[in-house]
């Protein structure tokens, strides 16, 4: 009997997981290593960031889906990779640190035949000093930072309907920040919430991202057909915002976000400030910080992770200038080069490089967004590596024969901009690819045919039900290989 | 009724320039009957992605 270990139970992980032990059934084992005894449906978070969900509504726990569908459970978080085992045993293993109430801080080795690294980001809110929910902003990236955000909100809130004008700043924490759109959602669901509690009109909203302009959303924003027209999701977005009445700053750096001032540097190197009375900014990603040693004990960490701390897998990470890039540049397999049993998917694995052109400024500061792995694309590359390691396991192949790659997958993206059933709205988004083909497609990067994006409520809707059928799927409920990823 | 924002737009003011929805778009974009065909619609193009994977 073999073991498949998946490190993460997020969207990647529970994707890969229950993928894995449906093919596997109980002839090998699958084991998950994860830090928390809840699931989270994270697009969610941004609905309990304006308190029209609540963090239950959004979580369920992991073990009784675990105990159930067969899969072992170690709620614990991984500290080290040894893919050659130690100098008494080939055998690879990992370490981990147990994060359970019984066992807190406890540590052992997991042995593997094959690792899926599913840990997906590290909220990097160091790189920012006062940035973060210990310190001067808000964020909406976990449950529990969304639930502290919606405190922040209804208090603010309540010295508006007391008359006072308010300064709400939304957008990215850094110069190198991801998930735009998951801001762009909050910025959105929190004008329309100040509406519907009738203080939009005490409340000032500035936008700040790394963005070069808007509608960027780390993608290099998109082209679609409308009103006769081949036309950028700039146009759209600069719509939306003038229509809600926000204004926008973008190509910017926060450097520091003090108790009620946001300074940041801009693409030609000036520094500028904004004052704030609630800010919620999105931290930069990097890797969990996994270390990874050799038979004898020498850190090989550089070997197995790029310098962001993601895991190196079959991309081209020969660095290059924009004009180089390649749509081949982007991983298939997700198989690491030289550990042929060690896989990374969703934000674990390592970019080769952004989508959106990189901009530097003046000072050196860079000002772009890195690349966004959002939740369709990682479930379907956890479910290819998924099947890739299954075969593998049961010898119906010796190497990987799916691939899922960024430049020849499509996304479906739905972002929320104010939840009601009868009067909310949602941006509809589809693309192919997700990374731009120029070679392919050279006016756009992309299929016209298959790139499109409208708002209205229908888009609202298809969030809602979303919602359920993804919590649905990760329950492993009956029938959840019906929702796709 | 939710509140409107207040509009912002000033001559050579950043919110001058991008083109905004007329009151029948904003209204087809919570029409029930034009919404619901574009669930569908929106549901169909979104199996098509799926499909292409
Ligand atoms: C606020 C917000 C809104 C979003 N909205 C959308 C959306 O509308 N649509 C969309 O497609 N995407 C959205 N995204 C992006 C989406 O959430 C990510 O693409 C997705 O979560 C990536 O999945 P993942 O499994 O790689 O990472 P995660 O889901 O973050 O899972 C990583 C898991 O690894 C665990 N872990 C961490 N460290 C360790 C360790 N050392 N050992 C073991 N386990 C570890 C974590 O606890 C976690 O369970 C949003 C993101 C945010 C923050």
């Amino acid at each position: 009997m073999a073991r498949l270990v998946i490190l993460g139970g997020g969207i990647a992980g529970q994707t890969a997981a229950l993928h894995a032990k449906k093919r596997l059934g109980g002839s090998h084992e699958v084991l998950v290593v994860t830090p928390n005894s809840l699931w989270n449906w994270i697009p969610s978070n941004i609905w309990v960031g304006v308190g029209v969900m609540q963090p239950e509504q959004v979580t369920f726990p992991l073990a009784p889906v675990y105990k159930k569908t067969g899969i072992t459970y170690f709620q614990a978080k991984a500290v080290s990779i040894h893919p050659e085992g130690d100098a008494d045993n080939p055998q690879p293993f990992v370490t981990v640190e147990h994060t359970s109430h019984e066992k807190k801080g406890q540590r052992e080795t997991v042995t593997y035949d094959y690792l899926i690294n599913a840990t997906g980001p590290k909220l990097n809110f160091d790189a920012t000093p006062g940035l973060g929910p210990l310190h001067n902003s808000q964020s909406v990236c976990t449950f529990d930072h969304a639930a502290h955000a919606s405190k922040a909100l209804d208090e603010l809130v309540a010295r508006m309907q007391r008359g006072e004008k308010k300064t709400i700043v939304i957008g990215t924490g850094h110069g190198t920040c991801t998930c735009q759109g998951a801001a762009f959602e909050y910025l959105f669901n929190v004008e329309f919430v100040l509406r519907q509690r009738k203080v939009r009109n005490n409340a000032t909203i500035i936008w700040i991202s790394n963005e070069q302009e808007l509608g960027d959303f780390g993608i290099g924003g998109m082209h679609i057909k409308r009103g006769g027209y081949i036309t950028h999701s700039r146009v759209f977005t600069e719509s939306l915002y003038t229509e809600r009445g926000v204004k926008w700053i973008t190509r910017a750096h926060v450097k520091e976000v003090g108790k009620d001032t946001i300074l940041y540097e801009d693409l030609d190197g000036n520094e500028k400030t904004v004052p704030f009375d609630f800010a919620m900014l999105l931290p930069p990603f990097a890797g969990v910080g996994l270390k990874a040693f050799d038979k004898q004990g020498a850190d090989i960490t550089t070997t197995l992770f790029a310098k962001s701390g993601f895991m190196l897998v079959d991309g081209n990470y020969e660095p290059k200038p924009y004009e180089k890039w390649l749509p081949s540049d982007w991983p298939n397999t997700y198989q690491n080069p030289k550990y042929k049993n060690i896989f990374a998917v969703g934000i674990a694995f390592a970019p080769p490089h952004a989508i959106s052109k990189p901009m530097i400024n003046p000072k050196g500061t860079p000002i772009f967004p890195a690349p966004p792995r959002t939740g369709m694309p990682s479930g379907v590359m956890a479910r290819q590596v998924a099947f890739n390691v299954t075969d593998m396991m049961q010898g119906k192949s010796t190497v990987p024969t799916r691939q899922a790659s960024l430049a020849k997958m499509g996304a479906a993206c739905i972002a929320s901009a104010g939840s009601n059933f009868w009067n909310g709205t949602a941006v509809s988004m589809t693309m192919y690819p997700i990374v731009p083909d120029f070679q392919t497609y050279p006016d756009t990067g992309r299929q016209l045919r298959y790139t499109s994006g409208e708002i209205g409520l229908a888009g609202h809707w298809i969030k809602h039900l979303l919602h359920f059928a993804f919590l649905y799927k990760a329950k492993a409920n009956p029938f959840w290989r019906m929702v796709p990823e | 009724m939710t509140e409107q924002p207040q509009p912002e737009r000033q001559p050579y003011e950043q919110s001058f320039y991008p083109a905004v929805p007329t009151r029948f778009t904003k209204a087809m974009r919570t029409n029930l009957l034009w919404q619901f065909f574009r669930f569908v619609i929106l549901n169909i193009k979104m199996l098509r992605m799926v499909r292409k994977h």
